[in-house]
C-alpha cells in the first residue's frame, strides 16, 4: 500500500492502528490517538517526513490506510480537516456523540480496554 | 523459480522453452508454439505447454492426449481463473501435470489441489515470504469441505457413509 | 431451524483455526495488507472509518434465541453495546479489534455461527423470504434450499476468488420478499405442468454503480440439478466475468454485455458436460436438511383468538401496532409480528445488546425459539400465538420496540453511510432520521400507506436505494454531501429500478422534498391506491415538478 497523492498544506498524517483499528496520528516521534497530537506540517520538508513516517510504518506492520490529510488550524492552533469525511473520521459518528474519540474512547489496546482518552486538547 | 506440490519442495524437471528450440528432455513451450513442438517431437521428448488464464478448453482439447504437463499462469493471486479452467481439464479427462505458475499465497493451496492441481510454481519473493512449510500447513488446515467432486474428502460423501455405517 | 452436526461444527472450529493463523501471519510479514484484506474480508472483518467493522452471517435470517443471546454478548464484551442488521440479514459490529476477531470468532461457533463469506469476491450469505414456513402462499419452504446452497458455497474451491461479489437468494412464495431479481441469482420455487417442484433461475440481478434486472435464464430447473446446474453458471462467471474493471466485474455486466440468451447457452453447454449425480446432494441428504425446517408444534386454536380481540378493542396502541406490524399466519389463531427496529430518531437496524435479549427472551417464551431478521433491517418473532399478542406487544414498548410502522414511510433502509463507512461519500442515518421525524406522527404515517424509503451512502447501493419507492442515494459534490432522488423502484416481483427526479439536493432540504412528493401522491391517488402505483399511473412528470419548484423558491 502506498502514500496517496499530496493534499494541500498544511497537512497531517492519519492511520488506522493494524491490530486495533483506532485512528492514529503522527505526532512527530510515535502515533497518538489524540488528533490534538498529531504533527502539523506547514512545510515541505515536514510533509516529506510525514510521508517517511507513513511508509515507515506501513512497512513495519503497526499502521494501515495511513494518508496525508489537509487541515485548517483551530482556535487553540489544533488541526482539523477540511473535508467532512476525515473529520468524521478524526471525530466519531456524527450520529452517535456518545462514542469515539469524541467521547474520549479510544480503541487502543495498550490503553486497556476501551480507555478513556484525557480531555486535553479539546 | 521455486516448486513445491502437497509434499513441499520439489525438483523442477521442466525447461521452459517458449519457442520450443531447447534441447532438454522436458520442455515447456508457450500456447502459440504447442502445435509445432508436438508435431516436430519425433523422438519422444515430453512436451508441456504454459497457457495464460483467458485460454479456452476447447482450444486445448486437440492436444490433451499429447501433452505431459500444462502450467497455467495466475498473473495474481485473486484471479480465480485458473481454478476453473484446472477443474474444466480434469473434467475432460486430462491425466497429465497441472501446474499452477504465479503469485498464489499459501491460503489458496488447498484449493489449487482441490481443483486438480498437482504443483506451484511460485516466484522467488513469494516464497521466501511464505515459507513451504506454511503451504503444507495451509493445505490441511480445513480437513473436510462440503463440495462433491473436489478431491476425495467431502462432507456430504462422509454423511452419507455414516448413514449407511447405520450411525 | 438447521442444527450443525459434527461436520459443521469441526469445519466452523478449523475455520476459525485458520483465521487466527492468517491474524498472527500478517502481523509477522508473511502476508502483505494486499493479500490479508481479501482473506480478512472473506472472514467479515472490514476497515472502516474509526474501527474494525465485523460482519456475521445469519444464514437466509434465521436465528435462534441462543444466538441472539451471543449475539448481545459479544456486543458488550467487545464493542460498544449495539450491533447493525444489514440488508444482507447479517448483523455488524463497528467497534471490534482485529486482535480480538479469533475469540469473538469462536464464541459465534459455540452457538453454530460464523462470519464465513460475509464480504469479499466470493459467494455471499444467502438470503431468503423472511416469511418462510409462514406464508400461506408458500409453495414450498425456500430455506432448505438456501441452507444446501450455504453449504456447497462455503470454501468452495474454484468460487473463492471471483472477480466480484456473488449474491443469491430463494423464494418459495408467489409474492417476493427476497428481493431475488436484484440479485446474482434469484432462485424462485415453482411447480411445473406435472406437479413437480423446481426452480425458476434468475440471474444477473443487482443493485450498485450499473442497476440491473434479474433476467430468467431457466424457466423450469428440477430440483435435483440444483448443484450442478449452479456450479455451471459459477464457473461461466470465473472464467468470463471483467476482471479488468472493478465496476464491470459483477455477472449482471456479464450477463448484459453477451445478453442473457448467450449467457443461458454458455450454461447450459457446461451443465451438460457435467455429471450431475457426482456433484448433486444425495436425496437422503436433502432430506435430512428439510427435516430441521419442520413445523414447530404448533397448537390447534380456532381462527378467532377472543383474548386478542378484547386487548385490541381496549388498547388503542396494540390496536395500532397490531393492524401495521403483524403478518397472516398460514396456522390458525397464530401470527407473525415483524418488530420494527426504526424508531423514529434511532439508526435504521441498530439494536442495542439490552434489546437484543429482550428479543432472545421472547422468542424464546413464546415463538419456539425462533427469530428471523428482513432485509428491511427489522425483526420477526414467526410464530406468535394471537393471544399472546398483548403481552409480547407490552415487553416491546418496555424495550423501546413497539414502533408501529412496519412498511410505512418511517420504515427506511439505511446503510451506515459515512458516520461509520469508508467507502460512503455521504451520511445516511442523518437523513433517516430526519425525514422520520418529519413523518413521526402515527396516523398521517398510516393515511400514507404503504411506502418504503431506500437510502445508500454512496454508489454501492447497500441500502438499495435503486428498489426504493422513494430512494435517496448520498454522493459527494464540491466537497458537500449531496442526496439524489429516485422515484419508482419496486423490490418485489414487479422489481423496477427508480429513476432521479432532478439534481442532487442540500441534506436540509431532503425532508421537504420527501414532503413534496408525499403531497403529490396524496392529491393524485385514487382511493385506497398504494404510493407506488400512483407513481406508475401519474409518471414522474408531475413529482420532478413540484421539487424542483419547491427547491427553486424564495426563502
Amino acid at each position: 500500500m502506498s502514500v496517496a497523492k499530496r493534499p494541500p498544506l498544511p497537512v497531517i498524517l492519519l492511520a488506522n492502528d493494524l491490530l486495533d483499528g483506532e485512528v492514529v496520528f503522527w505526532t512527530g516521534q510515535a502515533w497518538s490517538d489524540r488528533p490534538s497530537e498529531a504533527l502539523i506540517a506547514r512545510d515541505e520538508t515536514t510533509a516529506i517526513q510525514l510521508e517517511a513516517a507513513a511508509a515507515q510504518a506501513l512497512a513495519q506492520n503497526k499502521v494501515v490506510d495511513a494518508y496525508l490529510v489537509d487541515v485548517a488550524l483551530d482556535g487553540k492552533g489544533h488541526a482539523v480537516p477540511h473535508h467532512y469525511r476525515e473529520k468524521i473520521k478524526t471525530e466519531g459518528p456524527s450520529v452517535r456523540r456518545d462514542l469515539g474519540k469524541q467521547a474520549g474512547q479510544s480503541n487502543l489496546a495498550n490503553l486497556g480496554n476501551l480507555a478513556n482518552l484525557a480531555p486535553s486538547g479539546r | 523459480m521455486p516448486l513445491l506440490d502437497r509434499n513441499g519442495a520439489k525438483d523442477n524437471a521442466w525447461i521452459v522453452s517458449e519457442d520450443g528450440t531447447s534441447d532438454a528432455e522436458k520442455i515447456i513451450v508457450s500456447f502459440a508454439h504447442v502445435k509445432e513442438a508436438l508435431a516436430g517431437n519425433g523422438r519422444g521428448r515430453r512436451i508441456g505447454v504454459i497457457i495464460a488464464n483467458t485460454v479456452k478448453l476447447a482450444e486445448l482439447t486437440p492436444y490433451l492426449s499429447e501433452i505431459d504437463l500444462i502450467a497455467i499462469r495466475f498473473p495474481a493471486y485473486g484471479d480465480g481463473r485458473g481454478f476453473s479452467i484446472a477443474k474444466q481439464l480434469r473434467n475432460a479427462g486430462y491425466q497429465g501435470i497441472l501446474r499452477a505458475s504465479g503469485p498464489l499465497i499459501a491460503d489458496q493451496f488447498a484449493y489449487a489441489l482441490a481443483c486438480g492441481f498437482d504443483e506451484i510454481d511460485l516466484p522467488d519473493a513469494q516464497a521466501a515470504r511464505q515459507p513451504f512449510e506454511q503451504w503444507i500447513k495451509a493445505a490441511s488446515s480445513i480437513s473436510q469441505t462440503y463440495q462433491r467432486g473436489f478431491g476425495t474428502q467431502n462432507i456430504l460423501d462422509a454423511r452419507r457413509a455414516a448413514r449407511a455405517t447405520g450411525k | 431451524m438447521y442444527r450443525y452436526d459434527e461436520f459443521d461444527a469441526r469445519f466452523v472450529r478449523e475455520r476459525v483455526a485458520q483465521f487466527r493463523d492468517q491474524v498472527a501471519r500478517r502481523l509477522n510479514g508473511s502476508l502483505s495488507e494486499d493479500e490479508f484484506r481479501p482473506l480478512r474480508l472473506k472472514n467479515g472483518v472490514y476497515l472502516q472509518l474509526h474501527a474494525y467493522m465485523l460482519r456475521i452471517a445469519i444464514p437466509y435470517g434465521t436465528l435462534s434465541s441462543r444466538q441472539l443471546r451471543q449475539l448481545a454478548l459479544i456486543g458488550e464484551k467487545y464493542d460498544r453495546g449495539y450491533g447493525h442488521f444489514t440488508t444482507r440479514t447479517n448483523m455488524q459490529f463497528n467497534w471490534p479489534r482485529l486482535r480480538d476477531v479469533p475469540d469473538i470468532l469462536d464464541l459465534l461457533a459455540d452457538v453454530e455461527m460464523h462470519c464465513i463469506q460475509t464480504s469479499g469476491n466470493c459467494i455471499r450469505n444467502v438470503t431468503a423470504d423472511h416469511f418462510a414456513g409462514i406464508a400461506a402462499d408458500e409453495i414450498e419452504d425456500p430455506r432448505p434450499t438456501a441452507e444446501l446452497i450455504r453449504q456447497w458455497s462455503s470454501l468452495h474451491p474454484e468460487f473463492d476468488y471471483l472477480p466480484r461479489k456473488f449474491k443469491i437468494a430463494v423464494t418459495g412464495s408467489a409474492q417476493d420478499r427476497a428481493v431475488t431479481k436484484a440479485h446474482d441469482i434469484g432462485l424462485r420455487i415453482l411447480r411445473n405442468a406435472k406437479g413437480e417442484i423446481g426452480y425458476e433461475v434468475m440471474v444477473g440481478g443487482g443493485l450498485g454503480r450499473t442497476p440491473m434486472i434479474a433476467k430468467t435464464i431457466r424457466h423450469f430447473l428440477p430440483k435435483a440439478d440444483l448443484l450442478t446446474y449452479l456450479e455451471a453458471i459459477l464457473r461461466v462467471y470465473n472464467l468470463e466475468g471483467r476482471r479488468d474493471n472493478k465496476y464491470k466485474a459483477r455477472v449482471k455486466i456479464l450477463v448484459h454485455e453477451i445478453g442473457a440468451e448467450t449467457f443461458a447457452s454458455l450454461v447450459e453447454e457446461e451443465f451438460a458436460k457435467l455429471d450431475g449425480p457426482s456433484i448433486a446432494a444425495d436425496p437422503e441428504e436433502v432430506a435430512r436438511i428439510a427435516a430441521y425446517f419442520a413445523p414447530p408444534p404448533y397448537e390447534k386454536l380456532p381462527a378467532r383468538a377472543p383474548k386478542f380481540e378484547a386487548a385490541k378493542a381496549k388498547n388503542r396502541g396494540f390496536a395500532t401496532w397490531a393492524s401495521v406490524n403483524l403478518f397472516p399466519h398460514k396456522v390458525p389463531g397464530y401470527a407473525a409480528a415483524t418488530i420494527s427496529l426504526k424508531k423514529i430518531g434511532e439508526a435504521p437496524g441498530d439494536v442495542t445488546s439490552e434489546q437484543m435479549r429482550v428479543l432472545a427472551d421472547l422468542a424464546e417464551k413464546y415463538s419456539f425459539d425462533e427469530l428471523r431478521i428482513t432485509h428491511a433491517q427489522n425483526v420477526v418473532l414467526p410464530y406468535l400465538k394471537q393471544d399472546d399478542l398483548f403481552d409480547v406487544w407490552q415487553a416491546l414498548v418496555a424495550a423501546d420496540l413497539a414502533s408501529a410502522n412496519v412498511g410505512l414511510i418511517t420504515d427506511m433502509i439505511a446503510c451506515p453511510g459515512l458516520d461509520y463507512c469508508s467507502l460512503a461519500t455521504a451520511r445516511s442515518i442523518p437523513i433517516a432520521q430526519a425525514v422520520a421525524e418529519r413523518f413521526a406522527d402515527q396516523q398521517r404515517q398510516i393515511d400514507i400507506g404503504e411506502l418504503n424509503i431506500k437510502i445508500s451512502g454512496c454508489i454501492n447501493a447497500c441500502g438499495h436505494h435503486h428498489v426504493g419507492h422513494i430512494g435517496i442515494l448520498g454522493l459527494e459534490k464540491s466537497g458537500k454531501e449531496s442526496y439524489q432522488i429516485t422515484l419508482g423502484g419496486d423490490a418485489t416481483l414487479n422489481a423496477a429500478i427508480g429513476e432521479r427526479l432532478g439534481p442532487g439536493l442540500d441534506a436540509e432540504d431532503v425532508p421537504d422534498a420527501i414532503e413534496s412528493i408525499v403531497a403529490v401522491y396524496l392529491k393524485h391517488r385514487a382511493p385506497s391506491e398504494p404510493f407506488i402505483e400512483t407513481v406508475r399511473r401519474i409518471g414522474l412528470e408531475p413529482f420532478k415538478a413540484i421539487v424542483q419548484e419547491k427547491l427553486h423558491a424564495p426563502a
